[in-house]
């Protein structure tokens, strides 16, 4: 999607964001380094946590909603127009992709391809260009040593939806690291973003 | 300046720019960001002159608030949930003499069972203390609460609760507008106590008083509280000239104009509430929204007025006195007696059950027919209750019911046998 084509989905609607992942992966950092983002670009934003049991390793979900107006409501996100998973071993123990609209957003973090991961039905639902992968944990490996894919993922979310600019991404990944850290997710979600617009402008091509 | 923080550390702020001199608390989900917060300005030195007091205890958090305030010093704590429980006894100490010390108190449910998420079993429990009870909508109400309720609180010489709900505000990043300290600073003047104890002229507070004067003295604290119902407008409209924001005051009305229904309800929840009430507004329904922004003392004659043109009132809560009724519920009952409008009780968002649009909307629905009973708990699962009441009747040893229904909603898995 275009940044003309989000501004208009976001003027008429809030975009919903719902972020999977298991503790310990900064699922909750993620959504709300998006709504750094989105208020960077002049939106209102809202993320919060879904708060369980948290342990590391235990699956855990955050929520981002991103609008042109004050957002007022407080309840969960049942209906995302984007999902970002940052563990593809939860697609099949949690239900992930409960919910989703019929044209929204899937962004996988994962080396494999949705028929590897056995979503080649999901796949089949959804515009080719709204259901992409991002090797994101291989990616903040090599930037930080540190299998981190919150930021990288958020990245790639930027360039996919262009519900975010990828500048405020960063802008947002330096107001919350310092230093070398800050450096590597900054890169790392750059690199990602690379990714995605090269991957789309490939499929571009062969249609 | 505009920000985009999470509510803890929005309030955070706002207590740092109110320069409290001592600050002391006992760490508690949800209440620690803020205290972290507040503990990294002190240590940094950014809030300064300050001392942090780190205790053992919430009793101990309030009782050194509370020596602190004797001794002069503006006085800052937070806790939530059992927290609040445990430093109750101290709690109403610290009303009943008079203290102006300004808590936070992050919503959170009290077991048992153990529950770390929202409700307002905490704040409630205590409403009776003599605290004034502030409860914020969002994180803006929630920064901009505080900033009033140290002068409230040291201009009446009582000590005020600003309470917010657990997770669903103090965990939620959003737009928050961080006033400056030159702004805080004009508008809220040092600390003059009343009372306050200096070696060089010595006075004994918190003295016994026996049946000759307690009466006097309980109800001089309820003429305070009554103060407080007048000037607690006059300090929202003194704000709003200061900050530009109408926030805070007695009750916020949305969308009353010709309402014949209104649901009344307190904090966060409010904002899903006025979601629903738009949709059914651009239906052409009549329907408004009371957000009950004080709570003690409670604006009885305020929300009478507010209530005036309704025929059927839904006061939506997240706690009630079990075995009796809704605790905002019946006092709103109370104050609309005889003016007409038939008030229903729904309890919803216990122990963080989320409170979604979809059943508000049928509750609301539900009242404009005046089909709710009097009292309602949203979102029931009454087959889940069903089955343990059956359990409970077929076995004497049916066990804890609330691991039965854990294991009936399959959190956790079922016995071995």
């Amino acid at each position: 999607m275009t940044h003309a084509q989000a501004d208009a989905q976001i003027a008429s609607a809030t975009f919903q964001v719902r972020f999977h992942g298991r503790g310990g992966q900064g699922v909750v950092t993620a959504a709300e380094m998006l709504s750094v983002a989105a208020f960077l670009d002049g939106r209102y934003s809202q993320a919060f946590p879904s708060f369980g049991s948290e342990r590391t390793g235990a699956p855990v979900v955050s929520y981002c909603r991103i609008s042109e107006r004050e957002i007022r409501t407080r309840a969960p996100i049942d209906a995302p127009d984007a999902l970002i998973v940052q563990d593809a071993t939860l697609v099949h123990q949690v239900d992930l992709f409960a919910g989703i609209r019929e044209d929204g957003f899937i962004l996988v973090n994962t080396s494999q391809s949705f028929d590897d991961l056995g979503l080649g039905d999901l796949a089949e639902r959804f515009h080719p260009d709204h259901l992409l992968t991002v090797p994101a944990t291989e990616i903040a490996l090599r930037h930080l040593g540190r299998p981190l894919p919150n930021a990288v993922l958020l990245g790639g979310f930027a360039v996919m939806t262009g519900v975010v600019t990828i500048d405020s991404v960063v802008a947002a990944i330096e107001e919350r690291f310092h230093g070398a850290v800050a450096q590597g997710n900054a890169a790392a979600a750059q690199e990602a973003a690379a990714l995605v617009a090269e991957e789309r402008l490939a499929r571009a091509s062969s249609d | 300046m505009l920000r985009q923080i999470e509510g803890s550390r929005a309030v955070a702020e706002a207590v740092a720019l109110c320069r409290p001199e001592v600050v002391c608390a006992y760490p508690i989900s949800p209440q620690t960001h803020i205290i972290e917060g507040v503990g990294v300005m002190v240590k940094s030195g950014r809030l300064s002159p300050c001392e942090f007091v780190n205790v053992e205890s919430e009793f101990a958090a309030m009782s050194v608030s509370i020596g602190a305030s004797a001794m002069g010093a503006r006085a800052y704590t937070a806790t939530a949930s059992q927290g609040l429980l445990f430093m109750t006894e101290v709690v109403y100490n610290a009303a009943g003499l008079g203290l102006p010390i300004v808590m936070t108190v992050a919503n959170r449910a009290i077991g048992a069972p153990i529950n770390i998420w929202n409700d307002h079993s905490d704040a409630m429990s205590v409403r009776d203390s003599g605290w004034l009870q502030l409860f914020a909508e969002t994180n803006q109400h929630a920064l901009d609460l505080h900033i009033q309720a140290f002068r409230l609180a040291e201009e009446l010489s009582v000590p005020v609760m600003v309470c917010m709900d657990g997770f669903v505000l103090t965990h939620a990043f959003e737009r928050v507008d961080v006033p400056s300290q030159e702004e805080v600073d004009a508008w809220l003047p040092s600390f003059e106590p009343r009372q306050v104890l200096d070696p060089d002229n010595p006075v004994s507070i918190g003295a016994m008083v026996g049946p000759e004067a307690f009466t006097e003295v309980r109800y001089l604290a309820h003429v305070r509280q009554l103060q407080a119902l007048v000037r607690i407008p006059e300090l929202a409209a003194e704000f709003e000239t200061a900050f530009g924001r109408g926030i805070g005051g007695l009750v916020s009305p949305y969308r009353l104009e010709g309402a014949e229904t209104v649901v009344v309800a307190l904090g966060s929840v409010l904002g899903t509430i006025k979601d629903a009430a738009d949709a059914l507004r651009d239906e052409g329904i009549p329907i408004g929204v009371l957000g009950i922004t004080t709570f003690r003392p409670f604006p009885a004659e305020a929300i009478a007025e507010a209530l005036e043109g309704a025929r059927q009132v839904v006061v939506v809560e997240k706690a009630f006195s079990i075995g009796g009724h809704g605790i905002l519920g019946a006092d709103v009952s109370l104050a609309t007696t005889g003016r007409g409008p038939s008030v229903y009780n729904v309890i919803a968002g216990l122990g963080g059950r989320p409170i979604t649009e979809d059943s508000l909307r049928r509750m609301m629905l539900q009242g404009i027919e005046r089909s709710l009973p009097p009292l309602s708990f949203l979102d029931l699962d009454s087959g889940l209750v069903e089955r343990e009441l059956d359990r409970m009747e077929s076995e004497r040893r049916s066990g804890p019911s609330a691991e039965n229904l854990l294991r009936d909603v399959g959190t956790v898995p079922a016995r071995a046998s």
